[in-house]
């Protein structure tokens, strides 16, 4: 088992109800099956895209991405920064 | 000088951390506000830890790609009004192609990759996520 912080962001912490929570996920575990526990936990993130940009570590990673105990995944909507 | 503000950019600043006696040309990217439809303002959000590495990366990138060259760019969160700056890059190098190529490619690394987002602010008092891939966002349909 590992428990994973997540964080929302924009738009998708509007969806969420909150910027920041945790959640365990049985190992090995991807980023993917963090999104999918997400979804369970946070009904309104089910508004998401199927496949939202995603980070691990404050890096962007796909969602095959390996996550440990203590890994923080990223949610993040299109960015529009500039 | 941080990445990251609150407050007005100042150019000024900017310009003083490339510039040098040796690179004769420097090129500046100023992106501001735009008045578009009816907005007033936007505010602007940004998963500030991720952001900071981010820019790290594509400055040093820039680097390894125009070693001459020095750029710095500071982006402004917060609440910006119409006609002022979001995000100001300055480019220094020897000769004018090297520092308009690293200009050019910081902003556009910048676009894609670091991870800040825009509500823009109408003057109706309501508020709409800015999504550039155009798809539907809660409150309307935006394709900037």
């Amino acid at each position: 088992m590992a428990k994973v912080s997540v964080r929302f962001f924009a738009r998708y912490a509007e969806l969420a109800g909150c910027d920041w929570s945790a959640v365990n996920v049985s190992t090995p575990a991807t980023v993917g099956d963090v999104i999918a526990r997400v979804r369970e936990v946070f009904p309104g993130t089910q508004a998401m895209p199927p496949r939202p940009l995603a980070a691990l570590n404050r890096r962007q990673v796909k969602h095959d991405a390996l996550v440990n105990d203590g890994d923080e995944v990223a949610l993040l909507p299109p960015l529009s920064g500039g | 000088m941080t990445h990251l503000t609150r407050h007005p950019i100042d150019v000024g600043d900017l310009l003083a951390t490339v510039q040098s006696a040796e690179r004769g040309g420097t090129c500046v990217f100023l992106g501001t506000v735009r008045n578009d439809a009816d907005v007033t303002s936007i505010d602007y959000a940004a998963y500030e830890a991720m952001t900071f590495e981010e820019i790290e990366r594509i400055l040093a990138e820039a680097h390894e790609r125009w070693p001459e060259s020095r750029v710095m760019l500071q982006h402004r969160l917060g609440l910006i009004p119409v006609g002022e700056a979001s995000i100001a890059i300055a480019a220094a190098a020897p000769h004018r192609d090297a520092a308009f190529a690293a200009c050019r490619y910081v902003i556009e690394e910048v676009k894609k990759r670091v991870p800040i987002w825009k509500k823009e602010l109408h003057v109706d008092g309501s508020a709409t996520w800015v999504d550039p891939s155009g798809k539907p966002v809660a409150g309307g349909l935006r394709d900037r």
